[in-house]
């Protein structure tokens, strides 16, 4: 319940973050919404000296178009998510998404950066990110580099990001016109992480579908790009035939640790169950 | 590990204190301030009987840290009778759980009164469905929520009233 | 009773706000202001904060403990192990269940999580910092988790403290692992019963190990005076008086100089029964320091070490005639008690009330039989709103019912129309001896059968069974359970020697306002409010003006505390027996007043009325002045009365509870549809409390059925031991429910009331039980061990080959 001490700073900038990480080094660790980090805390699995508190920086907060792109500040919260009406214009399926994750005074305080960076398989936002091709832009003592989703999450704990850097913000291709989208997320109970959850971004033209965007969460030690499942459905009308074979294809990349939610039997069907409902709601949002 | 000077508005009375930066926020107002109204319940994140009204948000206090609140206004349920509108003794949430027999041991009601009292400004006019998603964050085990359920409609009920009234 | 039609003695009832009134709450002004008084809340001058050592192994020797480390640590003053309780003889300490348990592990532990050193420091940072500071070294020992594989020979021996002890507190001991068998019926005739039966089913129920998991964890601050010699315990405690006894045997201070004190308790479900070595070493330290001491346990720490619930191995068998009418029950049980049997049972009874196994049905010949095991788990067994075991006893005779039933294609509920005691059976003698007091169970499954359209939901289910594109599997679970509460007769039941009656004192004041206390606590069922509106229909007093108060050992007269649905059916009845006795004074006052004799006086409502002229009147208010002036030539001043109340029997609450649910063939999930639940605790002292009683037991039993689980690795590591992994449903879980009742008062109680909270949840598990297989049931399915989680359900759905 009670957490080891450690020294607290809070700086107001990204450069002072930056320089503060490259001081302390790994005797730190970047705060962001702390409902991972202050757990493991209380509970004594992690004990760091220092805390990096980054919820005093404005420059890591707000939602913003660009261009084509909407560009989302890394400290912005799950219920910022929800609310934003750009958002929702442009990226429903994030503003959506966030709903199901956590609870709502956890969402005051959960950050879209922290769920990306942390490297939690059980996070949310990775599949989320893979499926809208969204592309993390970090920021360390080498400058400003642009890593993309699908490729950031190299394994448990463990992401492209370097132990120098932090994660500034996500930017993300706006959804164009009859895109549909969905994330199914199994779940024993309100708040908790995924038996198995499916992210899908489809859009379908003269009866075919032309794109496909499909990904997983928690059924394997990072979130899962399912390659094959596409392809599973490109170039052809969605058919129960099509979407079965979809299903089938991502149960095949699925690798899930056993445990109180679900054997590697059941995850592994999860998986497949998730990702034939995502995108059924998918293509029923096509326009 | 030096202590650091906070200085934090809470139930509108502002309170400068030295704390530890591990000091949780739910031990900073229950041990320092001695406001004990939010309870402990567990330690991972999960029970909300510690939610408190951080800067206009519900914030489980105990997964917040009270360095983390320097310059902030907390609102806990000792404050939330001044809140009430039309003069009353007690704000329309905590009538309704009164009102409506939403609460048996009481240990969880100040996080859910603090928490209804901050969805009722996010969500005026709320569904049934929406109060069980915006409560979701506040475990009870004795009254199996039914009731709490009908204090919210209740209190969001009277302050539509108020709303209209002071209009 | 009625309500009177006169519309100005309607008004005066109202006005008491007495027995069967749907009045607010007379607590919840603190509650909904935040100035609830529970243990945490509380903070004495010099308080020190205690944390505790735990073991991370199931089964391992002490090698070593180095408290050196921890003693560095800044703020801590004292690290204590069992080598400082051993002078005192409290290292290890006797249980409820005439067993021993250890307070802090001495050389050796048994369970994971086990208590080994306590730290005090100035405040609870420090605390917990020292606790991690303590090294201890273990040597692991051989694990084991299974209650078959203890009881095996050559079992790796638990309890090597009772080495060479070949018989326990409840009889022979036939093995290092076991604890006592214990039994109840007639084995000849019920086995006569099975060998000539044309029918017989047979049936493995396990019911797994829960923890009631209040929101309040458990803790205490003790407080010893060293000048006065006086120690005072704020403590979460449902029995205050029986921790003050305890406490005074173990210390050797009077019981006049220890004062425990259960203030406001975030919720009890048994968990706050038993003494804890937390308790003990708090109570030590603040002897030895001379300070008060807190200790407040984490929920880790709560789930992992404290009372848990269940853990019944069952095997039942059904004899039967071919047209469903129960010829004989037999069941056999191994109870897993963990390290220690801590059960909070009458001493009589070690399987607590296990044997009103035969429940709602007239069956001539059974037989039961418990034997209880060790484990390298946490001890205990009785809790969570169990009534002392009655939760494994209804899941028993309830699924072995519908086990009959579906062996001989009957409906679940025309089997148990068959088998019913009938309502002019009762008083009703059961085949384990029990009493019956009232009941008609008849009436309240066609009011429930009615409400629901069960044929509706019949024709329903075969029409989507009959439907192989339907993407659910539909499910009726129907349950009519018997409890049995209200513990108990003093000759039958007792705690430590002490016979469980209850107890309760009335004062009434010269302006008309009393104070009632007794020697129950409430901890959440709303005591303040229900037992005041007892004594206002008694006495013609408003309920608004009776203060109750409970829980403080120094005033309130002796009681056996609050669990098993005790607190109406006995303090209950002392509360109306106390009342009834100023009445017989007040009407004695009264007749003096208005110069007639007793017989001449009538009562109504509020006061007496001269027979036949009720403008000559005295009210309860004047009689209440009157009894501090002007009563009759030798009679005492004062309005009060004490009664402690030894009840007759227990009272026999009862239910039929329907659900119906809706599975997902593809993943699983269990849809609650519909859960319509009629019960009957006879008379109804306030229906909104009786509602919201209900409402949480059965929110409780939804936990419980659908995913609360204690899981054990073979190493004894409990897994899932945060609310993470504990199953406690948010609003967007917990179904809908729906409440009905019949009443039928109890005769040999004081106002015909039998106590209700636990009914909820003793009945409502195995209806989700019930429905959950019922939606199999057309594919042979004959049980599902719970908790019906989605994993478990999908499970069932592949091997029953109809898995989406």
């Amino acid at each position: 319940m009670i957490p080891p001490a450690f020294d607290y700073h809070a700086p107001r900038s990204v450069g002072e973050a930056l320089s503060l990480l490259g001081t302390l080094g790994s005797d730190a660790k970047l705060l962001a919404g702390g409902h991972s980090l202050l757990p493991m805390m209380k509970l004594r699995f992690a004990q760091p000296a220092h805390l990096i508190d980054l919820n005093r920086i404005p420059a890591l907060r707000g939602i913003r178009d660009d261009g084509g792109d909407v560009v989302i500040g890394a400290m912005t919260v799950e219920n910022e998510l929800i609310a934003s009406p750009l958002l929702r214009a442009k990226l429903p399926l994030l503003a959506e998404a966030a709903k199901l994750i956590a609870d709502p005074q956890v969402r005051n305080r959960g950050t879209i950066g922290g769920d990306l960076a942390h490297g939690d398989p059980a996070n949310d936002h990775p599949a989320l990110a893979i499926a809208l091709d969204a592309t993390l832009v970090l920021e360390g003592p080498r400058g400003r580099r642009g890593v993309k989703a699908d490729g950031f999450f190299v394994g448990p704990y463990a992401t492209a990001l370097a132990d120098d850097e932090i994660l500034v913000e996500i930017r993300v291709p706006a959804l164009p016109n009859g895109t549909g989208w969905a994330y199914e997320k199994l779940k024993r109970k309100t708040g908790d992480w995924a038996t198995a959850a499916a992210a899908v971004v489809l859009r379908q033209a003269g009866g075919k579908v032309t794109h496909a965007r499909i990904a997983l969460t928690n059924v394997g030690p990072t979130a899962l790009r399912a390659t094959d499942a596409e392809k599973a459905l490109l170039g052809q009308p969605l058919s129960d035939a099509s979407i079965a074979a979809a299903a089938t294809a991502a149960r095949a990349v699925t690798d899930p640790a056993a445990d109180l939610r679900g054997d590697v039997a059941y995850k592994t069907a999860m998986a497949g169950q998730m990702v034939q409902r995502a995108i059924r709601a998918a293509a029923a949002r096509c326009a | 590990m030096a202590k650091k000077l906070i200085s934090v508005k809470v139930n509108g009375r502002v309170q400068d204190k030295a704390v530890e930066p591990r000091t949780l926020l739910i031990h900073f107002l229950r041990e320092e301030l001695n406001l004990t109204g939010a309870h402990i319940g567990c330690e991972t994140s999960h029970c909300g009987a510690c939610t408190v009204d951080v800067d206009g948000h519900s914030v489980k206090a105990c997964t917040h840290l009270a360095v983390q609140c320097d310059g902030s206004e907390v609102l806990t349920v000792e404050g939330l009778a001044s809140l009430a509108k039309d003069g009353g003794v007690l704000h329309a949430v905590q009538e309704g759980f009164y009102k409506e027999h939403g609460l048996q041991c009481g240990f969880c009601t100040p996080g859910m009164l603090i928490r209804a009292y901050r969805f009722l400004q996010e969500n005026p006019s709320p569904s049934e469905t929406e109060i069980r998603a915006g409560m979701a964050g506040n475990l009870c085990r004795c009254t199996g929520y039914q009731n709490i359920v009908k204090a919210v409609q209740y209190a969001a009920a009277k302050l539509q009233q108020t709303e209209k009234v002071t209009a | 009773m009625n309500a009177p039609t006169d519309p100005t003695l309607l008004e005066r009832k109202d006005a008491l706000q007495g027995l069967g009134d749907s009045r607010l709450r007379k607590e919840d002004a603190r509650f909904i202001q935040g100035k609830g008084n529970y243990v945490d809340d509380i903070k004495l001058p010099g308080m020190l904060h205690m944390d505790i050592v735990r073991s991370p192994y199931a089964h391992a020797r002490i090698k070593s403990l180095d408290k050196s480390a921890a003693l560095k640590v800044p703020g801590v003053i004292a690290v204590l192990t069992a080598d400082d309780l051993k002078p005192l003889k409290l290292h290890w300490m006797p249980t409820l269940a005439g067993d021993v348990a250890a307070v802090l592990a001495d050389g050796k532990v048994h369970f994971q999580m086990q208590e080994v050193a306590v730290v005090i420091a100035e405040d609870r940072y420090a605390a917990a910092d020292g606790v991690e500071a303590v090294v201890v070294e273990y040597e692991e020992l051989p694990v084991v988790i299974d209650p078959y594989a203890a009881l095996e020979p050559g079992a790796t021996v638990i309890r090597e403290d009772l080495a060479g002890k070949t018989s326990g507190a409840h009889g022979a001991r036939e093995h290092p692992n076991h604890i006592f068998t214990w039994d109840a019926g007639d084995a000849s005739a019920t086995n006569a019963a099975f060998a000539t039966a044309p029918v017989t089913v047979k049936q493995h129920l396990f019911y797994p190990r829960v923890h009631p998991c209040p929101l309040e964890t458990c803790g205490c601050v003790a407080s010893f005076d060293p000048v006065r010699g006086e120690l005072v315990t704020y403590m979460t405690s449902q029995a205050p008086h029986v921790v003050r006894t305890v406490v005074s045997l173990l210390s050797g201070i009077p019981e006049s100089k220890v004062r425990i004190v259960s203030p406001d308790i975030g919720g009890g479900f048994g968990n706050k029964v038993g003494v804890y070595p937390g308790y003990v070493c708090a109570i030590v330290a603040s002897i030895v320091l001379g300070k008060p001491v807190k200790w407040i346990e984490d929920r880790v720490e709560n789930i992992s070490s404290t009372a848990f619930a269940r853990d019944y191995h069952m095997d039942g068998e059904i004899a039967a005639t071919p047209d469903g009418k129960i010829l004989g029950l037999r069941v056999h049980v191994i109870a897993d008690h963990g390290a220690f049997d801590a059960c909070a049972d009458p001493t009589k009874f070690p399987a607590g009330m296990f044997h009103i196994c035969s429940g709602s049905y007239d069956i001539p010949a059974a037989y039961c039989q418990v034997k209880g095991v060790y484990t390298n788990k946490a001890p205990g067994g009785v809790a969570y709103r169990c009534s002392f075991r009655v939760t494994e006893a209804v899941y028993l005779v309830e699924r072995m019912v519908d086990v009959l039933a579906q062996k001989l294609g009957l409906d679940k509920a025309e089997i148990r129309r068959r088998n019913f005691i009938r309502k002019e059976q009762f008083p009703y003698k059961s085949p384990f001896g029990f009493e019956y007091d009232s009941g008609d169970y008849a009436t309240a499954l066609e009011k429930v059968l009615t409400a629901v359209d069960y044929t509706a939901l019949r024709a329903e289910q075969a029409a989507k069974r009959a439907d192989p594109h339907c993407p659910t599997l539909m499910g009726i679970g129907l349950v009519s359970f018997t409890e049995v509460v209200g513990a108990g007769p003093s000759k039958m039941c007792d705690i430590l020697g002490v016979g469980m009656f209850d107890s309760c004192e009335i004062r009434v004041h010269p302006t008309g306002s009393a104070i009632a206390r007794m020697g129950t606590i409430s901890t959440g069922q709303a005591h303040a409010t229900t037992y005041a509106q007892i004594i206002a229909t008694e006495l013609g007093i408003p309920s608004e003006v009776i203060q109750v108060e409970e829980g403080d050992t120094s005033t309130a007269p002796y009681g056996l505390g609050t669990y098993g649905s005790r607190s109406t059916p006995v303090a209950g009845a002392a509360i109306a027996l106390a009342a009834r006795k100023i009445h017989a004074k007040a009407k004695k006052i009264a007749a003096h007043l208005l110069e007639v004799g007793e017989n001449d006086l009538d009562w109504e409502i509020d006061r007496f009325n001269v027979k036949g002229d009720a403008s000559r009147h005295k009210t309860m208010k004047d009689i209440c002045w009157a009894a501090y002036n002007n009563v009759p030539a030798g009679m005492e001043m004062g309005l009060e009365a004490v009664h402690y109340y030894d009840p007759p029997n227990f009272t026999y609450p009862f239910g039929i509870y329907l659900c119906v649910v809706d599975i997902d063939r593809g993943t699983g999930e269990t849809r609650v549809r519909r859960f319509y639940a009629l019960d009957d605790c006879g008379t109804r002292i306030n229906p909104m409390v009786i509602e919201g009683q209900i409402h949480g037991g059965l929110t409780e039993g939804f936990a419980v059925a659908m995913g609360q689980q204690m899981p054990f690795d073979a190493q004894g590591n409990l897994l899932g031991n945060t609310l993470m992994d504990y199953f406690v449903p948010t609003f967007v879980e917990t179904p809908h429910w729906e409440t009905d009742h019949t009443v039928t008062p109890s005769p040999h109680h004081p106002i015909g009331a039998k106590g209700v909270a636990e009914s909820p949840h003793v009945g409502s598990i195995p209806t989700f039980t019930s429905a959950v297989v019922d939606a199999f049931a057309h594919l042979g399915v004959t049980h599902m061990t719970m908790p019906h989680t989605s994993w478990r359900v999908w499970q069932q759905l592949q091997a029953s080959g109809v898995a989406l």
